[in-house]
């Protein structure tokens, strides 16, 4: 070719002045969120554990503390809908701090025109989600906002639950040599919401794998085993709830792709979209960073129970390199996990 | 998982390092076209298992990366209208414009939608008659014949308010720029191989003839790598530059001939500039003088528009294979995926994304092993 091309490429750093839906993917922009603008102004001790919820000491009583926000599209999918996510979502974030959930409650932030029997629907799925996660719902809250001003229908809820334990369940306790657990597959969850909403159609249909995940947990406590850590493993998935553990307790965890269970509906799913399943949500699955000594007995455990039928032993944590995951691929090699921006983008091609 | 499985065989991959290893004799710097192909190498860990004697090139096959500012520019520009719906692949959406991306487009209440098809667009169009569906055409050869299909079913429908921003760009072109460079360091290619279920290899033999440079079709599971280099490897090694078709079970000597008709009947080849490599001639496509009517750039006035892309950022380099990622000195501090210098940083396949996902790793524990020495 006659004419040799000038090189020159470039973008400006343009950081954005508004927030975008990136912010709430879970990924780095959300971290640089909370830490920019959130954290700072409420600084206490409890807000820096960055666990999925408070631990408060309430006279003799230890109690957890957590709240969370469904704003799913759409609000029924298969397996589950707005109102089992925003029962279990909360449970779990209890059930993480090492609590048995006592009672939560509900606000509904409904847009005008959403028909009855949807919010019939939803109401009737929070009833029994409440009754198998062993809940009451005690108080609650609504409100109604105009039509294109909400999607159908929010929900928060808040709950909280007793501590009987005595141990600190949190990213500090983590120690190299311990063993890390995955309760079961990954990535059901958001290829199931991606299927609806993009009407993607795949041979059989793929389920959220919404459900409570306290009796594993206390099981685990009550049998003695030495927890560590634990993580529900929602937006951002397994990789990012893993590389928020390490760089919180400045430790290595290594984990094997071949130990990761994922369904291979779900795999061929994230094959053609380009998607990583370590990345996707998940609403019925977590982490259990365990003690070396205990990891067999606590994987025995965990089997025990339907919800974590499918658990496996998928790696191990060590001293360095300090606050990095990483993972042994299928082939033999070694790459780094590293946090999303936001939420994963479909690929071009 | 079929078709999946047996092209990740940890065993069956050794092997073919080990014979990779056993016919290498000298230094060879071998460059995969296309960012489908860097990402699986670098998430993989691919180069880990070859002799150090083998280096890889991540070449300029990544559309998002290649796509010029402007047209970023002009595609924010049209999302912005209040009349318009804007369509695009996803990871489109991240890629920083002069000033804004088409992310904060949205945030900004602009309606910028993903699709998974650029035919999800033109149901759009269909469903929204009171708006413009703009769809945001990009990618290579492979993504041509749909985008092709959905200009071609819009007019046959008389669809008044669909239009394509158009930023086609072809394969071949690109592999002559990289070769006639003073520059240039590419030994061997493995060509693209969905590019090549489209078109077929037939149009890389006078490449590898002229430039006597051998071109295997390569497709994108580890083993289907390895098996690319191996090939390359031989016929470096024997002395021999022709093009070999290691993806047999998705590419055809000839392509797929219907899809490159309905391409050719839609698209003329044009001049394109490419991020950060600048103009090459007849490297592109736009649409026919019959299809202008469904040309974005006219319907809403940004055809003149300019913009110059001048900073620190090497992804030029980067995209040539003259520079890996991590020799730029802005890599993994002042660029990363949050805040990209380049749009190398930006796509999951761009080579500098790719390096700065899965590799930091090394270089931490290099820099760790420096600092206790």
């Amino acid at each position: 070719m006659a004419k040799p091309f000038t090189i020159s490429c470039p973008m400006p750093i343009n950081p954005s002045e508004v927030v975008t839906l990136a912010h709430g993917g879970g990924g780095r922009l959300m971290h640089q969120l909370l830490e920019n603008f959130v954290i700072p102004a409420f600084r206490n001790e409890m807000l820096e554990a960055r666990h999925d919820g408070a631990v408060l000491q309430v006279a003799e009583t230890r109690l957890a503390f957590t709240t969370d926000s469904y704003v799913v599209s759409p609000l029924f999918f298969p397996g589950g809908d707005i109102g089992t996510l925003a029962v279990n979502g909360t449970v779990n974030d209890l059930a993480m701090c090492g609590a048995r959930p006592l009672a939560i409650s509900t606000a509904f932030i409904i847009e005008e025109g959403l028909p009855f029997d949807a919010l019939k629907r939803v109401v009737e799925s929070i009833r029994v989600s409440a009754e198998q996660a062993g809940v009451k719902v005690v108080t609650g809250d609504t409100k109604v906002v105009d039509r294109g001003k909400g999607d159908g229908l929010f929900v928060n809820t808040a709950g909280i639950g007793v501590i009987k334990h005595k141990s600190a369940i949190a990213p500090a306790s983590v120690k190299a040599g311990d063993a890390v657990l995955l309760s079961g597959d990954v990535g059901r969850h958001g290829v199931a919401i991606m299927a609806v909403r993009e009407g993607l159609e795949f041979e059989s249909t793929i389920q959220t794998d919404c459900a409570p995940l306290t009796a594993p947990v206390q099981a685990m406590l009550e049998a003695g085993i030495e927890v560590h850590c634990l993580r529900d493993l929602t937006r951002g998935g397994l990789a990012t709830a893993l590389i928020e553990i390490a760089e919180s307790s400045r430790l290595h965890i290594n984990i094997e792709e071949e130990a990761i269970s994922v369904e291979e509906n779900v795999r061929g799913a994230c094959e053609i979209l380009g998607l990583d399943p370590l990345y996707l949500a998940n609403e019925g699955r977590f982490v259990a960073i365990v003690s070396g000594k205990d990891a067999e007995r606590a994987l025995a455990i965990l089997k025990g129970h339907e919800v974590s039928s499918r658990a496996s032993r998928i790696g191990v944590v060590a001293e360095a390199p300090a606050s990095l995951v990483t993972l042994e691929s299928c082939i033999g090699t070694r790459r780094i996990l590293d946090m999303h921006s936001g939420e994963q983008l479909p690929r071009i091609c | 998982m079929k078709y999946v499985d047996e092209y990740r065989d940890r065993e069956a991959a050794r092997n073919f390092a080990r014979a990779i290893a056993r016919i290498t004799t000298r230094p060879w710097a071998i460059m995969e076209v296309c960012g489908g192909q860097t990402h699986s190498i670098v998430k993989f860990g691919i180069d880990e298992l070859l002799p150090k004697e083998i280096t890889l090139l991540h070449g300029p096959g990544c559309p998002v990366c290649v796509t010029p500012l402007e047209l970023i520019d002009k595609a924010t520009q049209i999302a912005a209208r209040p009349e318009v719906i804007f369509c695009s692949f996803g990871d489109m959406l991240r890629v920083p414009g002069s000033s804004i991306d088409l992310f904060s487009v949205k945030a900004k209440s602009g309606d910028v939608r993903i699709v998974y098809s650029p035919t999800d667009a033109l149901k759009i169009a269909q469903e929204n008659p009171g708006k413009q569906v703009v769809f945001f055409a990009v990618g290579f050869e492979t993504t041509a014949p749909a985008n092709a299909m959905a200009v071609y079913q819009a007019k046959a429908q008389g669809l008044r308010n669909f239009s394509v921003l158009v930023s086609h760009v072809l394969v071949p072109p690109a592999i002559e720029a990289i070769l006639s460079a003073p520059d240039n360091r590419t030994q061997g290619f493995l060509a693209a191989g969905h590019v090549c279920t489209v078109m077929g290899y037939e149009e890389y033999i006078p490449l590898a003839q002229k430039y006597h440079v051998p071109i295997v079709v390569t497709g994108f599971e580890p083993l289907d790598i390895l098996q690319g280099i191996y090939m390359c490897v031989r016929q470096l090694e024997e002395g021999r530059a022709e093009v070999e078709n290691q993806y047999l079970r998705a590419v055809r000597r000839k392509g797929n001939v219907p899809a490159q008709e309905l391409v050719t009947k839609v698209f003329c080849v044009v001049p394109r500039k490419w991020r950060g490599v600048g103009e090459i001639p007849q490297s592109g496509l736009g649409l026919r003088h019959e299809y202008a009517e469904f040309d974005a750039e006219q319907r809403f006035g940004v055809a003149a528009y300019t913009a110059e892309e001048d900073s620190e950022c090497i992804s030029g380099e980067v995209l040539r294979g003259v520079k890996k990622p991590h020799e730029c000195s802005a890599f993994g501090n002042r660029c990363t995926p949050e805040h990209p210098l380049g749009a190398t940083m930006v796509s999951n396949e761009g080579a500098c994304a790719a390096y700065y996902r899965y590799r930091r790793f090394e270089q931490r524990v290099a820099a760790a092993t420096k600092s206790e020495s």
